[in-house]
């Protein structure tokens, strides 16, 4: 095989097929700890059962490692395809893959044996933030890397967007995760006190911001275009909420501290420019929706465009609903509730793993050299099943978020609390329960993907493409 | 914080949002020769499969865009948030938290003060104060001795009329006001594993259990070097120091042979946490009353 003039699409496989089982793994974490808030005797009395021990191990295992492995897989084989050449370096590219999945099995293993640095998102210890810095550098080397050595004139916005994301990355996982090791499995921040919280949010608003939704927008902006086989919307729309997004996102992170010993003018920053990302925001579901137009009548035949779009609509209605829960009053409701719980799972299984879904089952049969995936009914099925599970999720825990927060401040007519915590704990029940069947749908959504793939694959012989074709 | 800190908070947030309207107005100007709206523009990648539309941004969406920025001048004249500007309203979180404290004691500080006029003992028969001391103790005090009072391990039941610190209304509330520290030293060293033993075979036969009678025999030995000092005599404690009775079969850490033996050789360490700042005097006036008729 003439490697020279193909593409890479070895790693990009590795990544792709990743995705899915990293997906399966985090999500039975998810769904296993979502069940204890209902049946807690499911944690068996073993420690590394017990809830807090597997609650960073699922948001981990979902963000940086699904949802970690389908920006590898989507980033590389974009920047191949809009920069037709094949990527910089395959040894490196490589690396990154075996690098990503050490991290990943490390964190398996730390985080339920208790081993924690206690910084939400960036609970892994320091020998492992080190490798992830190094991963991280390389990936960012493969990539700009191959943009350098493009063979087209323009860098494609999806290209800006994957840019973005890896470069901001970069920046926030260094800085966040400097600290002093005491032992090989302990360390303290090097930041004191409220700097160190303010550092913390800063770190985990724009974990979110550009990890989940900049790199995610990325994937938007290939596959949607490509699965509609229209042109994308506007190109003046992209370069302005793209410049907006990355800008505004960066003040954000305060909101997550109201009404905390965070200095008050940091407060009403963090809330101001989170209103100011509204707009920005909508501008990739703008861009992406629109796409659409002229071509809307393939959304009853295409399933995998209906995981596109369906991802959008979740996209603009939590980037809505983030703005509205960073104003002071609104957050003085919903913080520390469910609310928060829901909206960031309208977020992660709505937008970042539909658009992966789909971005997936797009890439699947190509990697594979297959005309489409082995079934497109079970596609469709996949697809029903998980918007079913998302309803569920997001209105239980919008139910329990808002009741919480209404019985949390409730008083008597003498000024006492109307509720103990534990009757607000209790009132859950109902709606931990469908939150629990949201999540399991999803899941089993997840294990019908993954027949799919496996009967897709099996057999199939790993498609070369030659890059040497120019527009 | 220092006018260059200040300076530059200010600069680069204003200077970000204002960057942002720059960006839209630049972005939107037409270029000369550029594609017209609804054609694309002419760039195209991935084999010509991708290519961008010219078209305009959406008016309502620049509106919006719009609104939030004016919002946000609006706010930060409003509002702390550029540096050292105070805002024109002068608001600040310390201070509506402190507006809004001052706002319940004027409101609910009355209730509790007439209370208060009530001896605890009497007030204790009556039904309102106890409904309202029972709230109090399901927020303030149930984390630990649970929502029926029954305790827990290390926790104290006080449903039970047995009680370390005297059960008298006044001692009571004073438990409360002040909190207590129930500290039992280790005697692991002193004692010796043999010491130990014996000590716990002793404790076991104060209270009626089965026991070894020579290792207990022994054991009254050292407790009365020991032991006596705070568990009294005849091991029945002493409420002046919180030193438990230990004839009565009441166990606040268990009562098996092992955990005996734990408590001697390792000692143990509660903790009552003070409300007298807290909650303030007249709402544990209240609350006292509750507990004292969970007994009485």
């Amino acid at each position: 095989m003439e490697t020279a003039n193909t593409y890479n699409y070895k790693v990009v496989r590795q990544f792709a097929v990743m995705t899915i089982v990293w997906g399966i793994v985090g999500m039975t974490v998810g769904v296993l700890i979502a069940a204890q808030l209902v049946w807690p005797e499911l944690n068996f009395d073993t420690p590394w059962l017990t809830y807090s021990r597997l609650r960073p191990l699922h948001t981990n295992a979902v963000i940086f490692a699904f949802g970690g492995s389908a920006l590898f897989a989507t980033s590389y084989y974009v920047v191949q395809r809009t920069c037709q050449t094949r990527l910089f370096s395959d040894r490196l590219a490589a690396f990154t893959f075996w690098g990503w999945t050490l991290v990943i099995l490390l964190a398996a293993v730390s985080l339920p044996l208790g081993i924690t640095t206690s910084k939400e998102y960036a609970e892994l210890e320091w020998p492992i933030d080190l490798l992830i810095a190094v991963v991280w550098v390389s990936y960012a080397v493969v990539f700009f890397g191959t943009i350098m050595k493009r063979k087209v004139k323009h860098i494609y916005v999806a290209n800006w967007f994957y840019g973005a994301f890896i470069l901001t990355v970069a920046v926030l996982h260094i800085v966040n995760s400097m600290a002093l090791p005491v032992s090989l499995t302990k360390s303290y921040s090097l930041y004191p006190g409220a700097i160190d919280a303010m550092v913390q949010w800063w770190y985990g608003h724009n974990a979110v911001g550009f990890f989940l939704t900049a790199g995610f927008l990325g994937m938007m902006y290939y596959f949607i275009p490509k699965q509609a086989e229209r042109p994308v919307y506007s190109y003046r729309l992209s370069v302005v909420h793209f410049w907006a997004l990355i800008s505004t996102y960066m003040w954000a992170g305060p909101h997550h501290l109201h009404y905390t010993a965070l200095p008050d003018w940091a407060q009403s920053l963090g809330m101001v420019f989170s209103l100011i990302l509204l707009a920005p925001s909508w501008g990739g579901m703008i861009n992406g929706m629109m796409t659409l137009s002229g071509a809307w009548h393939k959304l009853r035949t295409d399933p995998i465009l209906k995981f596109l779009v369906v991802s959008l609509s979740f996209y603009g209605m939590s980037t809505f609903e983030g703005p509205m829960m960073a104003i002071k009053t609104v957050n003085a409701l919903s913080h520390y509730t469910d609310w928060t719980i829901g909206h960031v799972h309208s977020g992660a299984l709505g937008w970042v793993a539909l658009v992966s879904i789909g971005s997936i089952y797009f890439l699947i049969p190509k990697l594979f050299g297959k005309e489409q995936m082995y079934s497109v009914k079970l596609i469709d099925t996949h697809f029903w099943i998980a918007t079913v599970g998302i309803v569920l999720y997001i209105v239980s825990m919008w139910i329990a978020g808002i009741m919480q927060g209404l019985m949390w401040r409730a008083v008597n007519d003498d000024g006492t609390l109307t509720y103990s915590f534990v009757e607000s704990l209790k009132a859950m029940y109902p709606y931990y329960t469908v939150r629990f069947i949201g999540g399991l749908l999803f899941l089993s959504g997840m294990f019908i993907m993954a027949y799919n793939a496996f009967k897709t694959i099996s057999g199939a012989t790993p498609a070369t493409q030659p890059a040497t074709q120019t527009a | 914080m220092s006018n260059f800190w200040s300076w530059w908070i200010i600069v680069i947030s204003v200077g970000n949002i204002v960057a942002c309207y720059w960006l839209i107005k630049w972005a939107g100007k037409k270029r000369a020769g550029e594609a017209a709206a609804g054609e694309v523009t002419g760039h195209a990648w991935d084999e010509g499969t991708l290519e961008e539309f010219n078209n305009p941004m959406p008016r309502w969406w620049l509106w919006m865009f719009y609104a939030t920025i004016l919002f946000a001048f609006a706010y930060l004249a409003l509002y702390p948030g550029l540096g050292n500007w105070k805002g024109t309203l002068g608001w600040t979180s310390t201070g509506q938290y402190d507006a809004e404290i001052k706002k319940a004691d004027a409101e609910y500080k009355p209730i509790f003060a007439a209370f208060a006029q009530v001896p605890v003992d009497q007030l204790a028969s009556v039904p309102k104060a106890v409904k309202v001391g029972q709230r109090l103790f399901l927020n303030y005090c149930a984390t630990c001795h649970g929502s029926d009072a029954g305790g827990a391990r290390g926790f104290p039941n006080l449903t039970d009329g047995d009680w370390l610190y005297g059960g008298d209304a006044e001692t009571i509330k004073l438990t409360i006001l002040d909190g207590r520290n129930g500290v039992m030293p280790p005697w692991k060293d002193a004692l010796g594993e043999q010491g130990i033993n014996e000590v716990t075979q002793y404790v076991l036969s104060l209270s009626g259990r089965k026991h070894d009678a020579a290792l207990a025999s022994a054991g009254k030995t050292r407790f009365d070097t020991m032991c006596m000092a705070c568990h009294g005599m005849d091991g029945k404690g002493n409420k002046a120091l919180g030193a438990p009775n230990l004839t009565d079969n009441v166990w606040l850490y268990g009562g098996s042979e092992g955990v005996i033996k734990k408590t001697i050789s390792e000692g143990r360490n509660g903790h009552m946490p003070a409300h007298r700042n807290f909650l303030g005097e007249d709402k544990v006036h209240v609350l006292a009353a509750y507990i004292y008729s969970l007994s009485n």
